[in-house]
């Protein structure tokens, strides 16, 4: 038995060593920037869901996630109704927008997708969501041969006009595909980086609000199977001491 | 407490005289004798059917929120999708349930490969339990059926994609195909229609005939009783009661043993519910966060991983046969590579059934064979490139010659003798 | 089996301890499951607080709202239809309001915060029908001839005063349930919420 579990785990081993050159062949790589952390961190997650709330909410519903779900970061029914409402006067509705999706379409070429889950949706094996969005938010270039007049290194031909461009600045593609600033915005690269990291933070709880509880309550599972192992295996002892 | 007991035995009693439950009990569990050697790989058995409940009582629940309805909500979003982030978001509790039974599809593929792969190392399939290793594979053909019905369910763009894959397979056939896949989807697309069959499928239909296999195949089992790591019968050695010498009672002996397992299999399967429920994107693909969208094909399609193995072997049959296109035979070996385990109780020829007694040709074929598959399951997940097709098509070719080639090297393989009685008693203390 | 005693007693201590933490797991994990029948996040956003604009409400005329899926009346009662609920305490079976079917801040002779506004789930206490107004009196009703004005309930046929009090020997047991509510000035109504007042 022995043997045949090392053959096997020999056998294993290979394959795996195998596999990497495999997917070493694969072309198109996606750089992304990595989206600095912001779980947990409440003022960040407030700040993230007042950017959304005033620049994404206008174009882009979130019409799973109800206002009174932000409680979890910390806000009051009172803050959430005074500073975040502006569709709906009742805190249970989810975010929704007033804009009709056949003109949305007629505008922009596609409807502007719903937001709640798109964290989750644009996670690949270049990195998470976060990090898709973080570089996204912060790639809108000038192209003049784009009718918005705004292209987007991660999303080629985007359709969205740089909707925050005042506050970056104009950026330019250079040859060397890196982006330069051309006009500076209201807001100096460094903050206007920290801001973008606060709305995707956001984002990335709206993909899934209850994460964080998630956890916690795993912690708790593991814990009390645990116990119940140690008694399981305990009581197998017990009556396997008869078998010889 | 003595005339409480006197009571049970009376209720008993008159049950007894109704329904066959002391003498079902005796038979199943407490008067079924299991070789006293199992090792590791039988907890699998009992851990399918744990899953199996699991599966069960989280899709109840679910059933309960999800909307099989493909038409756009107010927000432009699929029913179906939304009922889906209903029960995330707004369901009491619904998260856990949903990742449940995301996480329990993928564990039930685990449990079934590592439970098919312990019939392979110890000749469970041999005379006399071809009938329980049919069931098996029947259960398997079932349960392949089931995932895939019931990926379509959430209406993700790798649901919509995968479905209209997989249901063009079936426009391979010859004549009918094109009719064939039409009548499966019931509109030109994947459609509203295609999602409320398969919805009927996965929740009525194939759940049915999994529940009714279970059992055939646990009595068929019961009726010849249980295979063991050394291959040997132990009906063969029996004490004057007529007890097998190397049997111990199911119940207490296997029962508290498999609730050790059972402890350490949710242990594993609370850390991927809990911790991640995406697994990587394996168990809950990202590309599936995308409501379906018929216009737009994501950039690269794959099958979840527990079908990646036969799909790889679709793909890497490129030549046309006998002047039938190779899409044909491409699905033609993909079934076969997903059945012909249904043949191993024919092309074995090996005198001794465990691979403790077994010759070097066979290990060799049987590491070659796991090698293949798990380098097929790896492959299934990437976009093809011709390096990667030439790998799968060898893949490919070690993998049906295992099964092909096996009543040659297994008859002429050296084997060592069989012991008389079985040779450890498994995880036993011994004194 | 082993004979042995001890064996027995730590095995027993062994069976005992594993069966009540699992079973503890157990149910445990039922916890969610029943919990998830509960109404969702959606459900309670739909059945939240209702405002209602009475400024055009006259005397003597009825306004239905919807509040968790229910109809709730809201009566602007004229003087002589306020008067009429002495003449029916006699006849109802509940003349006192006894029965917790109001909040405590509508526990008085006219059921209602404001003496002239009653606020009711129209809803038969009986078997859950919507009974209809009949506001006319006397034989002209079509209910009886000494009829002071209220609602029938079209199932049964159980009646109801202008407070909502359920006449006797009728086969509804309760009187119809006032929600709780309150005021937002003189003119707008929240039905759902009393911000504290206990129910």
């Amino acid at each position: 038995m022995k043997k045949l579990v090392t053959s096997l785990f020999i056998s294993l081993a290979t394959s795996l060593l195998f596999v990497p050159s495999l997917a070493m062949a694969s072309g198109t790589e996606l750089h992304l920037d990595h989206a600095p952390d912001r779980s947990g961190n409440k003022a960040a997650l407030q700040n993230g869901a007042k950017i959304f709330v005033n620049y994404c909410l206008n174009c882009h519903s979130a019409s799973y996630m109800r206002y009174n779900r932000l409680k979890d970061i910390g806000l009051t029914d009172q803050q959430i109704k005074d500073n975040l409402l502006f569709t709906t006067d009742k805190v249970g509705e989810s975010m929704s927008v007033a804009m009709r999706r056949d003109e949305a379409k007629e505008w922009f070429g596609v409807a502007p997708p719903d937001l709640t889950v798109i964290a989750r949706a644009r996670a690949s094996e270049a990195g998470s969501g976060a990090d898709w969005l973080y570089t996204y938010l912060r790639g809108f270039y000038r192209d003049s041969e784009r009718p918005t007049g705004w292209n987007n290194t991660v999303f080629a031909n985007v359709g969205m006009p740089h909707v925050m461009w005042e506050l970056q600045g104009e950026q330019v593609l250079g040859e060397d595909h890196k982006l330069t600033l051309a006009t500076p915005g209201k807001m100096q690269p460094q903050a206007y980086d920290d801001m973008v990291a606060d709305l995707v933070g956001f984002l990335q709880y709206m993909g899934e609000p209850g994460a964080a509880k998630r956890k916690s309550l795993g912690w708790i599972v593991l814990i009390f199977l645990g116990v119940l192992f140690v008694l399981a295996y305990a009581l197998k002892r017990e009556y396997w001491k008869d078998i010889h | 407490m003595s005339a409480v007991n006197t009571k049970l035995k009376d209720l008993l009693g008159w049950v007894d005289e109704r329904f066959p439950l002391t003498s079902n009990w005796k038979a199943h569990l407490s008067e079924y004798y299991a070789p006293k050697n199992f090792n590791f790989w039988y907890f699998f058995g009992s851990l399918a059917l744990l899953v199996l409940v699991i599966q069960i009582v989280t899709g109840i629940f679910l059933v309960m929120h999800f909307k099989p309805d493909a038409s756009l909500n107010a927000a432009g979003v699929p029913v179906a999708f939304a009922s889906v982030e209903y029960i995330m978001r707004d369901v009491p509790w619904g998260w856990l349930i949903r990742y449940m039974h995301s996480t329990g599809a993928s564990a039930f593929f685990i449990v079934v490969y590592m439970h098919m792969f312990r019939g392979m190392l110890y000749g469970s399939y041999r005379k006399p339990r071809e009938l329980i290793w049919i069931f098996g594979m029947l259960i398997f053909l079932c349960l392949m059926a089931e995932a895939f019905f019931g990926y379509l369910l959430p209406w993700g763009q790798m649901s919509y994609w995968g479905a209209q894959v997989i249901v063009n397979l079936f426009s391979a056939i010859p004549f009918v195909g094109p009719d064939l896949s039409l009548w499966i989807r019931g509109d030109y697309v994947v459609g509203d229609a295609t999602l409320n069959r398969f919805f009927a499928f996965h929740v009525i239909a194939v759940p049915l005939v999994l529940v009714g296999l279970v059992v055939a195949h646990i009595l068929a089992l019961h009726e010849v009783g249980s295979n063991n790591p050394d291959g040997i019968e132990i009906k063969k050695k029996k004490d004057a009661k007529g007890i097998p010498l190397d049997g111990i009672p199911f119940h207490p002996y296997y029962t508290v043993k498999d609730i050790m397992g059972v402890v350490v299999f949710l242990m594993v399967f609370s850390l991927i519910v809990f911790f991640a429920p995406e697994v990587g994107g394996y168990f809950l693909e990202y590309n599936n966060f995308f409501p379906a969208n018929p216009m737009q094909t994501p950039p690269h399609i794959a099958p979840v991983w527990y079908f990646t193995p036969f799909y790889s072997i679709l793909r890497a049959v490129t030549y046309p046969l006998f002047g039938i296109d190779a899409k044909f035979w491409g699905v033609v070996a993909m079934g076969a590579s997903a059945m012909i385990f249904v043949l191993l109780p024919w092309l074995d020829r090996s005198p001794a059934k465990s691979i403790r007694y077994r010759g070097p040709i066979y290990k060799t074929f049987l590491a070659a064979f796991v090698i293949s598959f798990f380098v097929l399951g790896y492959l299934g997940v990437l976009p093809p490139t011709p390096v990667r097709t030439l790998v799968s098509q060898i893949c490919s070719v070690i993998y049906f010659a295992f099964f092909l080639l096996m009543p040659i090297y297994s008859s002429i393989d050296k084997c060592k003798p069989e012991p008389d009685r079985v040779t450890s008693s498994g995880h036993g203390v011994k004194k | 089996m082993s004979n042995d005693g001890k064996v027995d007693c730590s095995r027993r201590r062994l069976l005992v301890a594993t069966a009540t933490i699992g079973g503890l797991g157990g149910v445990a994990a039922a916890v969610p499951f029943v919990a998830s029948m509960m109404p969702s996040e959606r459900a309670k956003a739909a059945g939240a607080p209702v405002e209602v604009d009475i400024s055009k409400l006259a005397p003597g005329q009825m306004m239905t709202v919807e509040w968790r899926g229910k109809p709730v009346w809201i009566i602007n009662r004229t003087p002589e239809q306020l008067a009429s609920l002495k003449t029916t305490d006699a006849k109802v079976s509940d003349p006192n309001s006894d029965k917790k079917q109001q909040p405590d801040y509508c526990k008085n002779e006219t059921r209602s915060i404001k003496p002239n506004i009653l606020v009711a789930v129209g809803i038969c206490t009986h078997l859950g029908c919507s009974p209809s107004e009949k506001f006319k009196t006397g034989a002209d009703s079509g209910v009886a001839p000494d009829w002071a004005g209220g609602f029938v309930c079209p199932c049964h046929g159980s009646t109801f005063d202008l407070a909502g009090r359920v006449y006797k020997s009728k086969p509804a047991p309760d009187n119809l349930e006032v929600p709780p509510h309150m005021y937002l000035g003189d003119a707008r109504i929240v039905i759902g919420e009393d911000k504290g007042v206990k129910a």
